[in-house]
Formats: C-alpha cells, structure tokens, sequence
C-alpha cells in the first residue's frame, strides 16, 4: 500500500513474489519514493538483503545434496526461518527452513495483493502503528533464538553477549551509514565465538 | 524499462545470488568447532541489530526515536511473559498507534 504511488500496482506485487525481504524491499521503496534513481534504489536493496549472504554461509554446512539443490534450498533463507531452523549450536535443520518458509511467502505476497487493491482503505500504515511490527517480530525470533542457546549449550550467556553486542555495533554505525549496513555490520559481533569456553 | 522495474529484476536476481553463494561452496561440509561456535552466533547477533535497526531507522538513513520505540517495551514485555507471536507482535503495532495518538 505504501508502494502503489511510486511503483503502479503490478511491480510491487511481483517484488514480493521475487524478493520477498520487507527490510529490502522497504528500503529500496523509500528510495524511489524520494525521486532517487534505480542505481541508488538497488544499492539500498543490496545492502539490506546482504545479511542472508552472511546467513547463508552460517546454514551452508547444514543443507545436504547437490550443488544445485543447495541453491534451491537456499532460497528459503528468510531472517525468520533462519532463527527458527536455528539449533543454536551452529547447525540448522533444513526441513524446518523449507517449511517455515513456505507460509510466510502466501502471507506475505497475499498481503502485497491486499495492500496495493485496497491498501488506501486501511489508512496510513504508520497510524495504525503497522511500522512498529518488524522490530516486535525480530524481537520475539531473538527470545526464541536465545531459549535454544541455553537448550543446547547449557547457557546462553555467549549468544546474549552476542546479541547486545550486535546490538550496540547496529546503535553505533546508524548516525552515519547508510541503510542496511549497521546489521551487516553486526555480524562481526559472532567472533565473540572465538573466545575458548 | 522504468526505475521501479529494473530495480525489481536487479534486486531478483541478486538476492538469489546472495542467498546461493554460501550452500553452494561450503555445503554439506562439516565445519571445524570453532567455526560453528562463531556461525551459532550469527543468527542472535543479526536479530538483536535488527531490533534495533527497525526500532530506530528514521525515513532515509539516521536515527529517530519515535512511537515505535513504545511499541517494542510492550513487545519486550508479552515476549517476557511467553505471549504467543501474533499478540507480541499485534500488541506492537496497538501501543504504537495508541503513543502516536497520545503524542
């Protein structure tokens, strides 16, 4: 609903079907939005959708078969079905990555649909508070992602340290970069791993 | 082509991309424990920045503390009190509209 001004109705449909990242997709709007060019709307895209390159390499060791079905599979990476596939000692089940994935792809393109035929019935999104449910959502998969590291480890002080961590790298880089790279940044926040237990 | 189209196709092709790079070259391999000591911590340290970046990203870039930022404390709390997903997250979205009214 947000996209049907800038983008008509078929392109943003087909980017949810195609990309399906709302963070990607989202900063890339905002960009076309503001009058700035494809360039400048890809790069925002890029950089946002650069954490499942740094997610992909973490589930790699984990998605057995074929190069070429390691790629399909891939595709179901989603920073959702990434924490819910995540068993906290460093491997996924692929399975559940798949099937996590397969309901919030209908979900979200049906919403898409929804949003741009009768989006301007609804109002404005951020009245609605509707902004405020990406950090809930990513909220609740970091409680969940934290239950699982004091499940397997006994502890989950190492993946809490990682989270502030990443937290404060995200905080710090914000002012002055531009969208997308402070959580690319946080990833560097993993190497707390590295310290012996 | 328009810029909305050819950002789609671009964006399309680049995520896939992203997305293969990692399970094609180190599938199926096992990693040394190190390794997968720092890989099970990717997914809480990627989570808890994009708390905060979702929380905070103002229209553009920057920081901008507003209403969303009332949204996450109620989240906070129903993910304490083990709230199921959607009233986490639906409770969110009504503290935020209900600050921004307020406001």
């Amino acid at each position: 609903m947000l996209a049907k001004p800038v983008m008509g109705a078929l392109a943003p449909i087909v980017m949810s079907v195609s990309i399906f990242s709302g963070a990607a997709q989202f900063a890339a709007l905002s960009v076309l939005a503001a009058g700035g060019t494809a360039a400048a709307a890809i790069g925002a895209g890029v950089l946002m959708n650069a954490r499942w390159l740094a997610m992909g390499f973490a589930v790699g060791p984990s998605l057995s078969g074929a190069a070429p079905a390691r790629a399909l599979r891939a595709q179901a990476i989603v920073d959702a079905s990434f924490a819910i596939s995540s068993r906290g000692d460093g491997s996924f089940d692929q399975d559940r990555l798949v099937g996590a994935t397969l309901p919030q792809a209908i979900s979200w393109i049906a919403g898409t649909i929804v949003g741009v035929l009768w989006g301007s019935a609804l109002g404005d999104p951020e009245a609605l508070g509707l902004d405020a449910i990406f950090p809930a959502f990513y909220l609740a998969l970091l409680w969940g992602e934290l239950e699982r590291h004091g499940a397997v480890n006994g502890d989950s002080k190492r993946a809490g340290v990682a989270a502030a961590l990443g937290a404060a790298v995200a905080l710090v880089v914000m002012p002055f970069a531009p969208a997308g790279v402070p959580v690319i940044a946080a990833v560097l926040a993993a190497l707390v791993g590295l310290k012996r237990r | 082509m328009s810029a909305a189209w050819l950002t789609v196709v671009v964006l399309f092709a680049v995520t896939i991309a992203f997305k293969a790079a990692g399970p094609v070259t180190v599938g199926g391999r096992s990693m040394p424990t190190r390794v997968a000591d720092v890989i099970a911590l990717v997914a809480p340290a990627l989570l808890a920045a994009l708390v905060v970046y979702e929380t905070l990203v103002a229209h553009g870039g920057g920081i901008e503390v507003d209403a969303r930022l009332v949204g996450v404390v109620f989240a906070a709390a129903a993910v304490a009190v083990r709230a199921p997903l959607l009233a986490v997250v639906s409770l969110a979205a009504i503290a935020t509209a209900t600050a921004r009214v307020l406001i």
